[in-house]
């Protein structure tokens, strides 16, 4: 070996090390910022009361309303979004096969909608329903954020469909089956494992953003009754609250970071623990 | 290339006086910028072991995806000409294909479980053809797991997924599962060639054993498969039927260089 190719070796290895290094540091440094300052203010009443006097100015009371409003909103917005994504995923794997120039492209514009920024779904959202003189609400909030997942839960489950092997589907054909039955009998289920992680990424996502629900769901201090009531979410519950004045509403803010990192936590490893298993 | 010298024999004198089952007329199947199969003409007798012999890429697999339109798949291939079986050409949209498909039971080149039960995957083409009464799908269950000799293997674990049993396993179950939907045809491709020596004999074993009540049609490109099985050759080259026939003519008596040669090197 001469020696530039051992300089090259020799850089890229130490490079590499420093770039990871500086990626673990920023993490912990994320984390320990978020769990020094939301972990003590973490209590039982922060967990099981709504605020008192307002989440702006209001020392008392918790973040109840975020954590029902957040779980609310993803799960809605993730039923939905499965609804559509389903039919979708099939669709382009067993019908659109045949036509793989039409399956290329509609891959590709999926992978656009995926790359839109969700505030631009927020604002879309906004525009329609200022059009039809639809207020702040749970359900336009988990209308808007199943639209901005949709796109992702699509192509998870279409990665996960494209991995079975074209055989499968001839066997299919072979004992008579039609293409719906092949979609939803035997491809559905030889792809039930990966769709559950393809559901919990979706989820992830849904729950951790904060732009899509600005315009469209509101903010409230109270838990939502029905679909037409405004909600509270744990994103907006850290921007807003972050911006009082008080010290007391900022720490609550870094408990909302806490549990919404935590709820993100447990799904992702549940997605993981889906995916293993076969 | 070598210069191939077509018989110009008519295909239809491969019956022999046999009953024919399906009728394959002027094939012909182009891909992009090729044509895979060129002016195909074969009647398949009835209760007998068809092979189509060749070497790789001669466009056996083609022939026998398009006896069961499973070319429909793939867009890219054109096709005309027609398939006949019991008188009804397979192409003709009017036709409906999961009807004719279940007159097919498909062995492939590996086996592909359905993601279900033992059970089931037996049960499946049996339901899509209607039949409702649980006892009825029992009974046939066990009767084709005897049928390909894996009744005793798996008797007691008939409700475990099919994708864990061993590949010789699974591929005899995918022969049963296309028995059970009572074909007049198996369409046979290459079916033991992803098995060890001991499960090819077995699938062996059962296809001269099947025939009594089947017809088969068998891809190979093993020579000593093709000897131990056939009663009828189609040896193709290049997209063409060169030479066929009764199996001890054609494997015995090459009239063709290209067979002589490939039944030489491939000895």
């Amino acid at each position: 070996m001469n020696l530039r190719r051992k300089a090259e070796e020799e850089f890229f290895k130490y490079f590499s090390a420093l770039v990871t290094l500086l990626i673990v540091f920023v993490l912990a440094h994320i984390l320990w910022t978020i769990l020094s300052k939301g972990l003590g203010t973490i209590s039982w009443e922060i967990l099981s009361q709504e605020p008192k006097g307002g989440f702006y100015l209001g020392k008392g009371g918790g973040i109840l309303n975020a954590i029902v409003g957040s779980l609310y909103l993803a799960i809605g917005a993730t039923i939905i979004a499965f609804i559509v994504s389903l039919p979708v995923a099939l669709f382009l794997n067993v019908y659109l096969i045949r036509y793989p120039k039409l399956l290329s492209t509609s891959r590709f514009f999926l992978d656009v909608l995926w790359g839109i920024p969700s505030i631009v779904y927020g604002a879309f959202a906004f525009a329609i329903m200022m059009n039809f003189h639809i207020k702040n609400s749970l359900g336009a909030g988990i209308v808007t954020v199943s639209c901005l997942i949709a796109p992702i839960m699509i192509r998870a489950m279409d990665e996960v469909l494209k991995t079975i092997p074209i055989g499968l589907q001839e066997a299919a054909y072979a004992l008579g089956s039609t293409k719906t039955e092949t979609a939803y009998k035997i491809y559905f289920k030889q792809a039930l494992p990966g769709f559950a992680t393809a559901i919990l990424l979706a989820f992830g996502r849904g729950i951790g953003d904060a732009a899509s629900v600005l315009f469209t769901a509101g903010y409230t201090d109270h838990i939502p009754r029905n679909l037409g009531d405004p909600t509270a979410t744990l994103p907006l519950a850290i921007f807003f609250q972050l911006g009082s004045p008080v010290q007391e509403v900022q720490n609550r803010a870094y408990a909302a970071a806490v549990i919404l990192m935590f709820i993100v936590l447990c799904v992702s490893l549940s997605a993981r623990v889906f995916s293993r298993k076969k | 290339m070598q210069e191939i010298n077509t018989q110009k024999k008519e295909a239809t004198e491969i019956t022999n006086g046999e009953i024919p089952v399906m009728e394959v007329k002027n094939l012909n199947v182009y891909a992009k910028n090729t044509q895979i199969l060129k002016n195909i003409n074969l009647i398949i007798p009835k209760n007998k072991i068809t092979v189509l012999l060749g070497p790789s890429g001669c466009g056996k697999t083609t022939l026998l995806k398009s006896m069961n339109r499973l070319t429909d798949l793939y867009t890219e291939l054109k096709i005309t000409g027609s398939i006949e079986v019991d008188g009804e050409d397979i192409f003709n949209k009017k036709n409906d294909i999961t009807r004719i498909r279940q007159k097919m039971g498909l062995v492939m080149q590996r086996p592909f479980p359905l993601p279900m039960s033992i059970y089931d995957n037996i049960a499946y083409g049996l339901k899509l053809k209607g039949v409702k009464q649980k006892h009825i799908i029992a009974e046939k269950v066990e009767k084709h797991l005897r049928e390909v000799a894996l009744w005793d293997e798996v008797k007691d674990r008939l409700k475990t997924s099919a994708q864990r049993l061993s590949i010789g396993q699974q591929q005899r179950l995918c022969l049963a599962r296309g028995l059970a939907v009572e074909p007049e045809i198996i369409l046979a491709d290459e079916p033991t060639s992803a098995l060890d020596p001991i499960s090819s004999r077995i699938i062996e074993e059962e296809f001269t054993q099947l025939k009594d009540q089947y017809t088969i049609i068998l891809v190979t490109h093993i020579l000593r498969q093709a000897k131990r099985l056939a009663d009828y050759v189609v040896f193709m080259y290049y997209g063409e039927i060169v030479e066929h026939g009764d199996a001890d003519e054609v494997l015995n008596n090459p009239k063709t260089e290209i067979l002589k040669e490939y039944l030489r090197v491939g000895h």
